[in-house]
């Protein structure tokens, strides 16, 4: 029994170990960065600076009640978006509209949401979740048929869109929906719309939610026939094609699927915190996500961990910038940084001494092979 | 050496100008494998020395090492009597070794002169090219050789045959005086294989040496003047084609007694499975590549299509298949229009098809050998119930497959990237073969072990006499001939020729895979 | 309405266009020019094989650097000389970005989307942290702007049209560009020559992202004058929409540029020149928002028109790899 489980837990550590490693280095490369511009700031040249903010990083993401519940409520959307990604690679796609669909999902969910603003709380909050999530899986559809049909790459589309749906929305919500009575743009209030708070602690319906979603879409992949048909198509289209799978509907379907849990995670982002939907809305969760997918190398338990490390980071950073005027950016460094150790892994192999399993993210090479060979072929 | 003087066994050592190449005790190591094994090798000048050996058995890794490809752990190589070192192909060709891949080395989308300058360019300065200097000068050496070509035509336009013969241009233009060639009439009708022995043999003449690497006994015995055999990465003999028979040298190359010819018995055809009539299919570029191809198979034969590759039976082939829509005729399976089906239906209607290229169309090879077994059924009980997959029925399923067509792997768990060449292969043949009502093989032997190759004939031979309809597409003449009940020749997107085995003759099959009409 | 509307309507924008020309022009060839220089950076490093979706990144980077470069040394060099030395740092900023994007894709064999998602997530983070760090609480300043030279259109812009052109005669008439294409098609019978296919690979990668450095110099030392986080805005994307249209030549690429160009100047020049009448209340009433908009949309129109035909370099994407087995 006790080897059983040693087993598994030994497996584990091989499969993170890479990934943990990553971690590691790039925490110290940005502590290397963090050092060099503390010239820059009022207080000059501070050696230790980085255990200062990488301390206060820890203790707005750890250090008390409120801060784990921030670190909980941030890690809910980079979960659903971590998800969206993932979902994407196992198909070899590459959804980056995920920034996009975040906002479409947090427009559909507060427009619809101050609708219902009255309605009774479970009608209310379900059905703007479902429409967020149909939002996103909406916006998640169009480069996803368009690559299924005319090999246009996703990875181009998606960008596309997600500027074109940023300045959409700011027309809209200055427009179409803005709500009266207030001094800039913004839809309504959401009122009964809101995801409801837990037990007391500030954590909202979202953050189970997010959970409920990762062990769904492992059963997905791992147990169904459909999970089956999109890992043939991210691993060899061709063969896919030859066992009878149609690449055309499983390619619009999974970038749908990917848009609806974007959507979801801006709905979610919406109900639960931000209230509002208004121009300028942060959309780091979609980049922050591509981080997330590839920490957790497209597996939906390894997103959820890599999820809850990075809305540490982000609950964390203000605390950090306040106290150290180190600047919150420093977490998309560390992010870039964390991408260039996963991708480039023989560096942390060649660091850290380690044979541990090289990095494989199914369905990125397939990624990368539909750009140049431009379709799949319907 | 003068011209005509050629190397007499027997004759005292000393008295002799120094082989032109040899290789003595060449060693290479590969994870899981010793691909060379203390190899020696010795080529005259003004000799056609062939390298005889299965696939697989090493020779291309030994010529891949002399052309400074890749680096022996052992051994040395001299030139002229001299030691030298080869660290990549720059060397190799400043040394006068030239090399005709087996998989072409020309860029397609660039034109024959762009081809055969590279790496050597002809300048107008220091930065431009001079193109028209370069296309005088291909011409000319073309002329040596006795043929013509374009020096402007882009090489994807060319024939095969005639794509070889520039990368023959290719190695001259560099001076070479040790000419090597892997497999060069693996993909040539009878009549190029004539006229590309007439190059080599004029090229000898002119006191060249040439290492001709093959797996044809015939067509080794007619060109070499001395023939090396390996098998399994040593040399196990060495002969003259006039002391020698294809027998011994086959038995030499497996190392046991081989049968060289499957015995195909007689064949009970019955009723028509397969109709084709009349089809046209457009490939990627929309060239119209299958032109009016009329096709029957019935049950209980094999019915083999042999032609040039690029014949257009890629697309027939995808076409019945469901992988590619046909732009008129029809398709019927027994009796049944599927000209418009989808893979999963033709499958359905009982089709089983093993595609020509395994690693892309045949398995997913991050997938395990159990995904795989249940690759095209996956969707079906009891590998599924509704949405959800049975995981133990599929791994029974599997293990089944695996004990019955030999596949050596540790299990049904592992992935399918970890099995060799030979047992992908039989993977593969595993799934598909069953209780099919017709058979599609394309190209089932290409590239595998003897072994295999023999184990998958006699299954298609079973298939067919179990009732079965067989579909055999291949570019090996020799596979087509040994294994069908009836030939058809395609050329150019037609049926130009239709033979039952007693009346197939090679010489004449040849010249219509070749030319299309059979004068 | 009547029937003959829409017909009228297009008569009326035709003359309109025909009327702006003269404004019009240059302002469709200063928009093209990141786009293109973006774009010729992409046929650098496709037709050597190597796919770099990170343009947008190499940009946002080069232009901050250049702008950073040369809003420290206004004051002591002058504006001029402060200039160049921006110019000459994001073009530096640009090749030391491509030979980290030639290392992981040449010589790590990573995945070169990911690679490419490296530098463009990276730019935004380095990029924005730094701008908080040191200029912005400097105070905002212009590091000057370049001014134009000849028919409204500064030196970058020029120079890029004379980069086209000496690209595109390169490209097929030179023996660099017999190797490159030789090493983006088929390496391995480039291998067999004797050719080295990694340095030619590194060299294209790097050239190319000078390029593309170039291009962010041009953002904020030629356009603009000043730096804004996220200021390329998606143009990096747009350049590779423009390589594909173009079949990846200089040239084409050129072309794809102008198109996506003229579509971000249509609302510009609304605005600048307003037109009258009935066409001018139409194209009026259309929001700002939805100008802005339309470059991304018809990006999307055009690739899914054009993408499927286009055929790129064989051996695009796919890394090369030496030791062949038996």
């Amino acid at each position: 029994m006790i080897a059983a489980v040693r087993a598994r837990l030994a497996s584990w550590w091989r499969v993170a170990t890479l990934p943990v490693l990553a971690i590691v280095l790039a925490l110290a490369i940005a502590a290397v960065i963090i050092v060099a511009s503390s010239a820059f700031t009022g207080t000059g040249f501070f050696p230790l600076l980085p255990i200062y903010a990488y301390g206060n990083l820890f203790a707005g993401a750890f250090g008390s009640d409120i801060a784990l519940n921030n670190t909980l409520v941030a890690a809910a959307p980079l979960m659903l978006g971590g998800l969206a990604i993932g979902l994407g690679f196992k198909a070899g796609l590459f959804n980056i509209g995920v920034a996009g669909q975040f906002l479409a999902g947090a427009f559909a969910a507060a427009v619809v949401g101050s609708s219902l603003a009255t309605a009774p709380v479970p009608v209310a909050v379900a059905v703007s979740l479902v429409a967020g999530g149909l939002a996103g899986a909406a916006l998640g559809a169009i480069p996803g048929f368009l690559k299924a049909r005319t090999g246009a790459h996703e990875v181009v589309t998606t960008i596309m869109l997600n500027n074109a749906t940023a300045l959409l929305l700011a027309w809209a919500v200055t427009d179409l929906a803005r709500a009266p009575g207030f001094t800039f743009p913004r839809t309504g209030d959401i009122g009964t719309s809101a995801l409801p708070v837990l037990l007391g602690r500030n954590l909202h319906l979202g953050v189970p939610l997010a959970f409920a979603a990762v062990f769904l879409i492992r059963w997905l992949l791992d147990r169904t026939t459909l999970g089956f048909e999109i890992r043939a198509v991210g691993a060899n289209p061709n063969a896919a094609r030859y066992a009878g799978i149609s690449p055309l509907r499983i390619v619009t379907l999974t970038m749908s699927l990917s848009g609806l849990l974007g959507g979801l995670a801006g709905a979610v982002q919406m109900l639960g915190v931000i209230g509002f939907y208004a121009s300028g809305i942060s959309a780091s969760v979609g980049f922050d996500s591509i981080a997330v997918a590839l920490l957790g190398r497209s597996d939906p338990i390894g997103i959820l961990f890599a999820a809850l490390l990075f809305g540490a980071f982000r609950a964390g950073a203000p605390l950090m910038q306040i106290t150290t005027q180190v600047p919150i950016e420093i977490i998309d460094i560390i992010q870039a940084l964390i991408i260039l150790f996963l991708a480039a892994e023989l560096i942390v192999r060649r660091v850290f001494r380690v044979r541990a399993r090289p990095l494989e993210i199914e369905g990125a090479t397939t990624v990368t092979r539909t750009w140049a060979e431009g379709s799949v072929r319907t | 050496m003068s011209e005509g003087e050629r190397a007499v066994p027997g004759a005292a050592r000393s008295s002799l100008p120094p082989p032109a190449l040899e290789m003595r005790g060449i060693t290479k190591r590969f994870p899981g494998t010793l691909a060379n094994d203390h190899i020696d090798l010795e080529v005259r000048p003004g000799e056609i020395h062939a390298l005889l050996g299965e696939n697989g058995a090493g020779k291309t890794t030994l010529m891949n090492i002399l052309y400074g490809l890749i680096s022996p752990d052992e051994g040395e190589i001299r030139i002229d009597g001299e030691p030298v070192a080869i660290r990549d192909p720059a060397d190799a060709i400043a040394r006068g070794i030239g090399m005709v891949h087996q998989h072409f080395m020309l860029v397609p989308v660039l034109t024959v002169a762009e081809n055969v300058v590279l790496g050597a360019e002809i300048m107008h300065g220091p930065v431009l090219l001079d193109q028209a200097g370069a296309a005088k000068r291909i011409r000319s050496l073309a002329e040596q050789l006795g043929f013509t070509i374009d020096p402007n035509a882009r090489v994807e336009q060319l024939s095969v045959g005639q794509q070889q013969r520039i990368e023959i241009l290719k190695a001259l233009y560099r001076r070479a005086r040790i000419l090597v060639l892997d497999e060069p009439t693996a993909v040539l009708t009878p009549q190029e294989t004539e006229e590309i022995f007439a190059v080599l043999r004029r090229l000898r003449d002119e006191g060249a040496s040439i290492v001709f690497i093959s797996h044809k006994l015939d067509e080794v015995l007619r060109i070499a003047d001395r023939i090396t055999v390996i098998r399994r990465g040593r040399v196990v003999g060495e002969r003259v084609p006039a002391a020698t028979t294809e027998q011994e040298l086959a038995d030499l190359m497996v190392g046991r007694s081989v049968s060289l010819r499957v015995d195909r018995g007689v064949a009970h055809p019955g009723e028509v499975v397969l109709e084709v009539r009349g089809l046209h299919v457009r490939d990627d570029r929309r060239h119209e590549v299958v032109r009016g191809v009329d096709l029957d198979v019935r049950h209980g034969e094999i019915v083999g299509v042999a032609g040039v590759a690029g014949n257009g039976q890629e697309e027939l082939v995808e076409a019945i298949v469901g992988l590619r829509r046909p732009s008129a005729g029809r398709i019927m399976l027994r009796g049944r229009d599927r000209t418009t089906a989808s893979p999963r239906e033709v499958r359905a209607a009982g089709v089983g098809y093993v595609p020509a290229d395994r690693q892309r169309y045949g398995l997913v090879l991050s997938f395990t050998v159990g995904d795989n077994c249940v690759l095209t059924e996956y969707r079906k009980a009891p590998y599924a119930r509704g949405v959800v997959r049975d995981e133990r029925a599929i791994r029974r399923r599997a293990e089944e497959l695996i004990a019955e067509y030999d596949v050596r792997t540790p299990g049904p768990g592992v992935r399918a990237s970890t099995l060799s060449g030979g047992n992908q292969q039989k993977l593969v043949v595993a799934r598909e073969f069953g209780d099919d009502e017709l058979l599609i093989l394309d190209q089932p032997t290409r590239g595998i072990d003897v072994g295999s190759t023999e184990f998958i004939h006699k299954q298609a031979i079973a298939q067919r006499d179990a009732g079965t309809a067989v579909l055999l597409v291949s570019a090996d003449l020799d596979e087509v001939l040994e294994l069908s009940d009836r030939v058809v020749v395609i050329h150019r997107g037609r049926v130009v020729g239709e033979f039952d085995a007693a009346s197939a003759e090679r010489e004449r099959i040849g010249l219509l895979m070749a030319r299309g009409v059979a004068a | 309405m009547d029937v003959l509307f829409v017909p009228r309507l297009t008569v009326e924008l035709a003359g309109y266009l025909i009327a702006v020309l003269p404004d019009l022009a240059p302002i469709i060839l200063s928009l093209a020019t990141p786009l293109a220089l973006g774009a010729l950076c992409g046929v650098l490093n496709e037709r050597s094989g190597v796919v770099n979706i990170g343009i947008e990144g190499i940009m946002l980077t080069a232009a901050f650097t250049g702008y950073l470069t040369g809003f420290s040394l206004h004051a002591t060099l002058g504006p001029a000389p402060a200039i160049a030395a921006g110019v000459i740092v994001a073009i530096v900023t640009g090749g030391l970005l491509g030979l980290l994007h030639a290392w992981l894709c040449v010589t790590v064999r990573a995945d070169q989307i990911i690679a490419g998602t490296i530098l463009n997530v990276g730019a935004i983070g380095l990029t924005a942290y730094f701008n908080r760090l040191i200029i912005t609480p400097s105070g905002l300043g212009g590091a000057g702007v370049i001014a134009p030279l000849v028919f409204g259109l500064g030196p970058i812009a020029l120079a890029t049209v004379v980069l086209v052109a000496a690209l595109q005669f390169l490209l097929f008439r030179s023996r660099w560009g017999l190797r490159t294409r030789a090493v983006g098609e088929h390496p391995k019978a480039a291998d067999t020559v004797g050719i080295d296919v990694f340095r030619q690979r590194y060299q294209n990668v790097i050239a190319g992202c000078a390029l593309a450095g170039l291009a962010g110099a041009y953002l904020t030392l030629e356009s603009t004058g000043s730096f804004q986080n996220g200021m390329t805005g998606g143009r990096g994307f747009i350049a590779l929409a423009a390589m594909i249209f173009g079949r990846w030549t200089p040239v084409g690429a050129f072309g794809g540029a102008l198109l996506f160009g003229a579509f971000t100047a249509l609302g510009v020049i609304v605005r600048v020149r307003p037109a009258g009448g009935e066409l001018g209340d139409l194209l009026g009433a259309i929001p700002s928002f939805w100008y802005a908009a339309l470059p991304y949309l018809v990006t999307v129109v055009i690739l899914a028109g054009v993408v499927g035909r286009a055929i790129p370099p064989a051996a695009d994407g796919i890394p090369y790899e030496k030791e062949a087995r038996a």
